[in-house]
Formats: structure tokens, C-alpha cells, sequence
């Protein structure tokens, strides 16, 4: 689904690779956390995935596509397969919660009818069905990101990133969020999820990969946010070379 | 649905950036108006070149007892002299250039002298002896005045070989002047309005860089995006382009056809035809670098 074949990413003006020599593969219907710290390589990895940023050297393949291979013409249609949301939602201000979803339709030149039958749905789905009509500046921080999700998944994506989805939300809200995207995942998509939250990330028992300064240094999987087990490697993972963190409980 | 979608997203622009959108409309209106002075003026220079052209004689003055001008000496042409200008005119060289000839002697150029300078000082004094006599020469092409000059210049009796169409030049040339500043005006307008349309298409896609960015996300394809930009510039060129065609017709049928034409009835001018050639031009001038000048800003802000 998303394979990673010692891929480095540097960027202008910074001797030190954002991400660094990076091999990994995520399988479909996979949900997997990406962690490390802030300027680890986690947004990096996720914006080489959509071919916002093209890789210094290495391959990506995404949906059976070399990323590298795709011209600049057909990335729009390449990002029609993947969905992203963001922590701070990004949603049209002055547009209600149906045309914010519906926008994202339209712009790809979905047919009216279908816009009218798949917006209400997938608006059910997150659980904003009856706050349609609703502007984004009077739905609370979690409802906000119910409508970016939903813009995510309208169309039906075989991938969902989400890059700190829960940054700005407290832990209630946050749950109700993950229980979201848990859904969706078990209806078959792909989640990479980058996070800060430990919390929900030992409490999911998922994949965890682990970047720490542009490498991978754990690939677990049902792990937690810090390692509690010896690292299992991935699909042609080499060892790496950075000892994992170990935490003394 | 998406044309709809696309028109609506370029109304919204248009209102969104009206001030920019009004520069946009008057650079391009100012700079077109010149554009279609300079192509009114050279139909202008051509019409007057055809019909002048037509009129323009060759003029052969032959000696009088009172020149040293040309291969004469204070001596009058001899009739031999005359005729063998006349046998040159007609001779196989000369006979296929030359449509007609016609000889004015003494008294007759003295006649013409007398009605059209009878009343200015001094011409009491000039005499019939005074004024060369003349062959008059019409060409079939005008062009080639010069074979004739060269090849009767130098006979003798001959005062001077005249082109007429010398007299013409001056005023050609000052024509010409004034369209080529009227080209150089419109150029430097013209890279003006270009880079306004850049830098109005660039604020608008600024204004609307979050629908921009979930465009991009959602993967709405590249001529999706940039269509209403390229649109927005390419409809506030063809408000100032109509404007300038406007301006141009009018100017043709009230300032040359009803103030010049009254004033000099003699002479040809263009007329609302070519006003009319003219618009079109200016529409699709103005079209085209709008759409071109928008599309390279709108591209140069989406690059990935």
C-alpha cells in the first residue's frame, strides 16, 4: 500500500536529512501510528506520501504507483485516493458543514446527485447529522474535526493520513475522534496517523513506528508510545543503528 | 455543474479584487487604444501612398536661356534636344514603364504659373522664358521613377528630373513617426498591464489560498484550479479591450471621417471598414496576454 525504499529527504539550507535513508511498508487496511518529536521526519513522511515533496533519493511507491514516476499532470488524480487531516482542520470559514464537505466533491467535478447523497452520509457517519447547516466557528474543536474528517473519507480514499488529528483537542474529545478513525480503518482504509499522544497510542495497541531524528528506530507491532518490547522489524527494514528507547517502568 | 462551479468562483474573484480589477481594465483599455492608433495610422499611411502615388508625375524641365542647373548653359533646349528626350521616353527601355507623356511649353507653364501663384508678390516679374518647359511623365508604377531619371538626367537640354512623389515623403515620414510612437507607447502599456494582471491574479489567489490548499489536498486537477484565475484576467482585459474598440470606431467615425474629412475633402481617409478590421485585433491581442500573463502567475503560485 505505502513502501518506503531507503528514502532520504533534505531539505535546502539544512545539512541534517529530515528523514534518513527510510525503509518501511504499510499494508492495507493497516492503522498505524507515526511518533517521535517535534522535527523528527513524522509531517516529512507524511508529505512525501501525498508528493507534496518529492524525495532526495529513494523510491516511494503509493497504491502500486511510483511516486516518482508520476507526472505533475496526474498527482491531482493520485491524491483523490488518499484523505488528510490536519490539527487544525482546515475548513472553509465562511462555507457550512454540507459545503465543506460537498467543496471537496465539487472541485473533482462529482456529479450534483451524487454530492447530495454521499455528503449526508458520510456526515451521519462522523456524527454531525444534524448540525448540516452549521458554520465551523459555531461547532466546538471536536465537531470541527468530524467535518475534516468527513471531507477526508467522502470520497471513499484507500488511505486516511491524519497528522496529529487531536493536537487541539482535550482527552475526551480526542477518544471519541480516535474511536472515529477506528471505525473507518475497520472498514478497510489504510490510517497513518502521526501523533504526540501517548495516550491514545498505548491505549490503541497498533503499529507504532518510531522516528527519532529522520530515522526509524522502532517498527512495533501493537505497541505503545514508548517501547515495552524488543523492537520487531519491518518488511526489509535494515537493524538500525539507533538503540531503541527503552523506558524503566 | 463545473462550469457553473468555475463562473462563480471567477464572479466572486472579480468582486473580491474590484479595485485591482478596474487598473487592470484601464491599463488595458489606455494601452489597446494606442495599439489600434498605430495600425489606424499605417492604414491611414497606406491610403494616402495609393492615392498620391497615382497622382505623382515624373516631371522633365528642360534648359531655359537663364539656367546652369543640369547639362545646361544659360542656353534654351533646341527642339532636337526635346525630341530626343521624347524618342528616349519612347524608346524600348523607357516605353514599358511609361503609361504617358505630356509636353508643356513656355506658355502653358507660364498659364498654370499664373492661376495658381497670379496673386502672391513677385510673380509679376517671372516671364514666360523664365519657366522651364516640361514633359510631364505618368508611370505605370510609380515605384520605378528612378529608371527615368537616371536615363534622361543626363541628356542634354535637360534642366531636371523631378519624382513627385519626393515632395510626399516628409509627410509620410511624420505619419510614420507618429505611429511608431504610438507603438512604443503601447508596448511599454502593454508590459504594464501584463504584470498588473500577473500581480491581480497573484493577490486573488493570496485571497484565496485556503480554498486553494483543499483544492490541492482533495486533488482537484491543475486547469480545475487555475481556469477561474486564468478566466478573471482574461475577462477584465476584454472589458478594457471592448473599451478600447470603442474608442476606436468612435474616434475613426467622428474625429477623422467627421472633423478631418470636412476639413481636407481632397484627401482619402480610413473609414469605419478598417475601424472594424481593427477591433477584432485589439480583442484578441487583448485576450491572449491576459490569458497568458495570468497563467504563468497562477502556475508559478501552484508549483508544488
Amino acid at each position: 500500500m505505502i513502501r518506503f525504499d531507503q528514502v532520504t529527504k533534505l531539505y535546502r539550507g539544512n545539512a541534517r536529512p529530515a528523514l534518513n535513508s527510510v525503509t518501511l511498508e504499510i499494508l492495507r487496511g493497516e492503522f498505524v501510528f507515526l511518533v517521535g518529536a517535534s522535527g523528527s521526519g513524522k509531517s516529512s513522511f507524511l508529505r512525501l506520501v501525498l508528493k507534496e515533496e518529492v524525495p532526495s533519493k529513494g523510491q516511494i511507491h503509493v497504491l502500486g504507483q511510483n511516486l516518482g514516476q508520476l507526472t505533475s499532470r496526474k498527482v491531482p488524480y493520485f491524491r483523490r485516493n488518499l484523505g488528510v487531516v490536519f490539527q487544525d482542520f482546515r475548513l472553509l470559514p465562511q462555507k457550512n458543514v454540507f459545503d465543506n464537505v460537498a467543496f471537496s466533491l465539487q472541485v473533482i467535478g462529482k456529479s450534483k446527485g451524487f454530492i447530495q447523497e454521499a455528503v449526508p452520509d458520510v456526515l451521519k457517519m462522523v456524527g454531525l447529522a444534524g448540525k448540516t447547516n452549521r458554520l465551523p466557528h459555531e461547532l466546538s474543536g471536536g465537531e470541527q474535526q468530524r467535518v475534516a474528517i468527513a471531507r477526508a473519507i467522502v470520497n471513499k480514499p484507500a488511505i486516511l493520513l491524519a497528522d496529529e488529528p487531536t493536537g487541539n483537542l482535550d482527552p475526551a474529545t480526542s477518544a471519541g475522534i480516535m474511536a472515529l478513525l477506528e471505525r473507518i480503518s475497520q472498514s478497510g482504509t489504510t490510517v497513518l496517523m502521526a501523533t504526540h499522544d501517548a495516550g491514545i497510542v498505548d491505549q490503541m495497541q497498533r503499529r507504532v513506528i518510531e522516528l527519532v531524528g529522520g530515522q526509524v528506530v522502532r517498527d512495533e507491532r501493537q505497541g505503545g508510545y514508548q517501547t515495552q518490547a524488543v523492537p520487531v522489524q519491518a518488511f526489509g527494514t535494515k537493524p538500525t543503528t539507533t538503540a531503541p528507547t527503552v523506558v524503566t517502568p | 455543474m463545473r462550469f457553473g462551479l468555475i463562473m462563480s468562483e471567477v464572479g466572486s474573484g472579480l468582486r473580491r479584487n474590484f479595485s485591482m480589477v478596474v487598473s487592470v481594465v484601464l491599463v488595458t483599455f489606455i494601452s489597446l487604444t494606442f495599439v489600434g492608433a498605430a495600425i489606424l495610422l499605417q492604414f491611414q499611411i497606406g491610403q494616402m501612398k495609393g492615392y498620391w502615388y497615382d497622382k505623382a508625375q515624373v516631371a522633365v524641365y528642360m534648359c531655359t536661356s537663364l539656367s546652369t542647373e543640369g547639362q545646361c548653359n544659360l542656353v534654351e533646349a533646341t527642339a532636337d534636344q526635346k525630341a530626343a528626350v521624347k524618342a528616349q521616353l519612347e524608346s524600348p527601355a523607357l516605353a514599358p514603364l511609361v503609361k504617358n507623356v505630356s509636353f508643356q511649353t513656355h506658355k502653358q507653364v507660364y498659364a498654370q504659373y499664373k492661376q495658381q501663384f497670379g496673386d502672391t508678390t513677385g510673380s509679376d516679374f517671372v516671364t514666360p522664358s523664365f519657366l522651364p518647359e516640361t514633359f510631364w511623365v505618368n508611370l505605370k508604377d510609380p515605384s520605378q521613377a528612378d529608371a527615368v531619371v537616371e536615363s534622361i538626367g543626363s541628356l542634354a537640354g535637360v534642366e531636371e528630373v523631378k519624382d513627385q512623389r519626393a515632395y510626399l515623403d516628409p509627410i509620410f515620414s511624420a505619419l510614420n513617426a507618429a505611429s511608431f510612437t504610438a507603438i512604443g507607447i503601447a508596448a511599454l502599456m502593454l508590459v504594464a498591464a501584463v504584470l498588473l494582471i500577473a500581480t491581480t491574479i497573484r493577490l486573488s489567489a493570496f485571497s484565496r489560498r485556503r480554498e486553494l490548499g483543499i483544492m490541492r489536498l482533495v486533488g482537484a486537477s491543475n486547469r480545475f484550479i487555475q481556469t477561474p484565475f486564468v478566466l478573471e484576467g482574461v475577462i477584465s482585459a476584454l472589458v478594457g479591450s471592448v473599451l478600447a474598440s470603442g474608442v476606436i470606431v468612435l474616434l475613426v467615425k467622428f474625429f477623422v471621417q467627421g472633423y478631418l474629412g470636412s476639413q481636407a475633402q481632397d484627401t482619402p481617409f480610413i473609414g469605419l471598414g478598417d475601424a472594424f478590421i481593427v477591433v477584432p485585433i485589439l480583442l484578441v491581442v487583448g485576450a491572449l496576454l491576459a490569458a497568458a500573463s495570468a497563467r504563468v502567475a497562477i502556475s508559478r503560485y501552484l508549483k508544488v
